[in-house]
């Protein structure tokens, strides 16, 4: 009985953590947040080349075969430091996908390609879960169409892993006939989203057979949600740090701000939200693995918490700072914004309750 | 992250279970409140002490179990008896708070003498430390123990003592070296209640019932010897203590349980033929605390992993007061609500629902916000201790 990292996981993240500060310091941040799709190739070689991209991914297909707690605590180093990687749509939600629902064929064609980092899938499951100005994807005789928004890391892909329904997958290259990629632009600049156009777009690259795909949908699905977790726990842990290390610094009155009762508060306050909530997220990775029955709402939890506690530390980090925190010199806004998109993608806090709700027989 | 438990602890639970199965019907009822320990109490506590369930790591010598630490085991204890409804062993602040620190700083005489009728529950204890004057600042407190012969001659007053109402016995902290610094003048002295010159009066607090009394001491006679380490060291001693209190305050089990009674009431209770559990409103903060309760109950695993590599949690265990008392008393907040005009019943009558236990409940949680050091003064600690923040600088005397 251990509940925490192993030694090895512990290696892990330090070594995670060690290559993304080297890596991708504040001025690397920023340069993607200016740029067109929020990616980095450098950061992305190097994530491949540490084997993070492969976290998920069987020896046997070019990865490292790990367990989705140790994916999710590199998905928790890159919230640290807001990396511009596709990290969410293509190691865990793609790999997810292709790991539980794929065939051979296709494992072995692409699951050594996104362990190597060649290949960089955007996510279109978003309509499985609620559909916004009518949206939505449709599988007719061998065709797909409609259109799918909020894509995850869908501006530097090269292929989409795309729900029809809830019930089918397909995998769309970006080339095909037929698609259309549209930027859309969010808060959150270090990761790209796009609106897909589909027009009859032919594929025959289904995951699952079509209509008998909903257990890999929902898997896909609380797989990005427990990493979207991750990834604000990383950023909020962050966002607490540097409040509490700019109150050290920052004097007024002739003492440090950090000594007044009202910082310490707040500080402490953010602490409190944090420590037990990381808990909460590893709980619910651990549960993705190795506890089926409470796996989904774990992961409705997980997300939906660390979203609620995510706003509150967002706004008081960024407070703590005083006028410094709203510039865009300090950079934090990348944090702030970053946690809140992560807040609303693949259902905000209110839908999740909701499903956790359903999934325990509260709720209709 | 291995949730999984070895052989030996499978084991050890197919015990504990097997104990409860063939025990519980003798177990008493539990009547809530602060009462002394009832005969059947006392009988239950034996039983529990005997096969290792309660005061487990106690040595043997002075009537314990004499059983190794073993945070799993006392752990699985803990689980099994709460999934099966039977009561825990005594949890009163002689045995959590006392019995250990006897164990660390008492003499041998003081060991044999209160111990073993400590842990079964024969002697109660309270605690003397808050006064009137000395609260968040513990050690300005004023209560004063002059010598006179091998006595102590005790003069003062103690606020927020529960249980001295029945208690034989006090642990109280004395300010016996005046001359000293503040926190080097105290004495943590050991006080029989029927002493001539001890007054006890029931403080009534906001849920109707007296939780807690007021002491005054007026010439009270100690012999010496009922001193528990030196004379000025009982800052020291009371800080083991203290440590003791800010853990067992918050136990995110209760939080569980007290949120399953929540999800039960809001499946029974109707507006208008309609189950509370169907009002998407009430729904949602259900959602939400069962959230906040599933994070503290797996903080507190954390907690456990750490005092099994007998290693200090950190920030973990300190937020755990703080976050755990709050929490509680949001869930009765949430019982209250969905109880609607019915939630502010209390006491009686024929609408009442479960004795009142919600608004019970609710104003309890708020006396648990504030005792053992309040959100405030927790905050304080954590920051101070858990981020290194700098203490708020002194205030020079006017």
């Amino acid at each position: 009985m251990e509940f925490g990292l192993s030694e090895d996981q512990r290696l892990l993240e330090d070594s995670v953590r060690r290559m993304l500060e080297a890596r991708v310091p504040m001025d690397v941040v920023r340069e993607a947040a200016q740029g067109e799709t929020g990616f980095d190739a450098a950061v992305w070689a190097a994530l491949a080349e540490l084997g993070a991209l492969g976290v998920l991914i069987p020896e046997e297909f070019g990865g490292s075969g790990l367990s989705f707690f140790d994916a999710m605590l590199i998905a928790e180093q890159l919230g640290r430091v807001a990396a511009p990687a596709p990290f969410l749509g293509t190691a865990i939600m793609a790999a997810t996908a292709l790991i539980e629902g794929g065939t051979d064929a296709q494992k072995r064609e692409l699951l050594p390609k996104i362990a190597a980092g060649e290949l960089k899938v955007g996510v279109a499951v978003g309509e499985a879960l609620q559909a916004r100005d009518g949206a939505g994807i449709r599988l007719e005789a061998g065709a797909l169409n409609g259109t799918a928004l909020s894509a995850v890391d869908g501006l530097a892909a090269d292929a989409y892993l795309v729900a029809a329904g809830g019930d089918t997958l397909a995998l769309v290259p970006r080339d095909a006939t037929g698609l259309d990629v549209t930027a859309m632009t969010t808060l959150d600049r270090t990761r790209g989203f796009a609106e897909l156009k589909l027009n009859d777009v032919r594929t025959n690259a289904l995951i699952g057979a079509p209509g008998q795909a909903a257990d890999i949908v929902r898997r896909v699905i609380n797989a990005g949600r427990i990493a979207l977790a991750a990834d604000m726990l990383g950023a909020e842990a962050v966002m607490i740090e540097r409040a509490v290390a700019y109150s050290l610094e920052r004097k007024q009155f002739n003492r440090p701000i950090g000594s007044f009762q009202a910082i310490k508060h707040a500080c402490a306050e953010m602490v409190a939200d944090l420590e037990p909530a990381r808990a909460l997220v590893w709980y619910a990775a651990h549960a993705h693995d190795n506890a089926p029955d409470e796996a989904a709402v774990m992961a409705c939890h997980a997300k939906a918490h660390l979203g609620e506690i995510g706003r509150s530390i967002a706004n008081n980090a960024t407070l703590a700072h005083g006028g410094m925190g709203f510039t865009d010199l300090m950079g934090l806004h990348y944090w702030f914004k970053r946690i809140h998109v992560d807040r609303a993608l693949l259902g905000g806090p209110e839908r999740l309750r909701h499903e956790a709700a359903v999934l325990q027989g509260w709720a209709a | 992250m291995d949730l999984t438990f070895s052989q030996e602890y499978q084991d050890f639970r197919a015990e504990v279970r097997d104990f409860i199965a063939r025990n519980k019907d003798r177990a008493p009822r539990s009547r809530g409140g602060v009462e002394a320990p009832t005969a059947e109490m006392i009988d239950w506590q034996k039983r529990l002490i005997a096969h290792g369930y309660a005061a487990r790591t106690v040595p043997k010598d002075y009537g314990g179990f004499g059983a190794a630490p073993d945070p799993l085991k006392t752990y699985i204890i803990g689980v099994e008896f709460t999934k099966a409804g039977a009561p825990l062993g005594l949890g009163s602040q002689g045995i959590t708070l006392l019995v250990p620190t006897l164990l660390e700083h008492g003499t041998e005489e003081q060991k044999h003498r209160y111990i073993p009728d400590t842990i079964t529950g024969v002697i109660p204890w309270c605690q003397g430390y808050s006064e009137p004057g000395a609260g968040s600042d513990l050690a300005s407190l004023q209560t004063a123990g002059r010598v006179e012969g091998d006595e102590f001659v005790i003069n003062g007053q103690k606020i927020w003592t529960s249980s001295a109402h029945f208690a034989e016995m006090m642990f109280c902290l004395v300010r016996t070296e005046p001359d000293q610094p503040k926190h080097r003048g105290i004495s943590y002295i050991l006080i029989p209640m029927e002493t001539p010159g001890i007054e006890v009066r029931p403080l009534s607090t906001m849920t109707g019932r007296s939780e807690f009394n007021e002491v005054f001491f007026t010439d009270v006679r100690v012999p010496m010897s009922n001193i528990v380490g030196a004379r000025g060291q009982g800052w020291a001693v009371a800080n083991t203590t203290l440590k003791y209190e800010r853990d067992a305050l918050s136990d995110p089990d209760h939080a569980g349980s007290m949120l399953r009674s929540l999800i039960a009431l809001m499946q029974q209770e109707t507006v208008d033929g309609r189950s509370l559990m169907e009002d998407a409103v009430f729904r949602d903060r259900l959602l939400k605390l069962q959230a906040r309760v599933e994070a503290m109950r797996l903080n507190n695993l954390r907690l456990l992993t750490a005092s099994v590599k007998k290693q200090d949690a950190g920030v973990p265990r300190l937020v755990s007061k703080l976050v755990g008392t709050h929490l509680m008393q949001d869930i009765a907040a949430l019982g209250m609500d969905v109880l609607g005009e019915l939630g502010v019943l209390y006491e009686q009558g024929e609408h009442l629902r479960s004795h009142g236990a919600w608004p019970f409940r609710y104003m309890f949680q708020l006396g648990m916000i504030i005792g053992g050091g309040t959100s405030h003064i927790q905050k304080n600690i954590i920051a101070e201790r858990g981020l290194s923040m700098p203490r708020e600088p002194k205030v020079a005397a006017a």
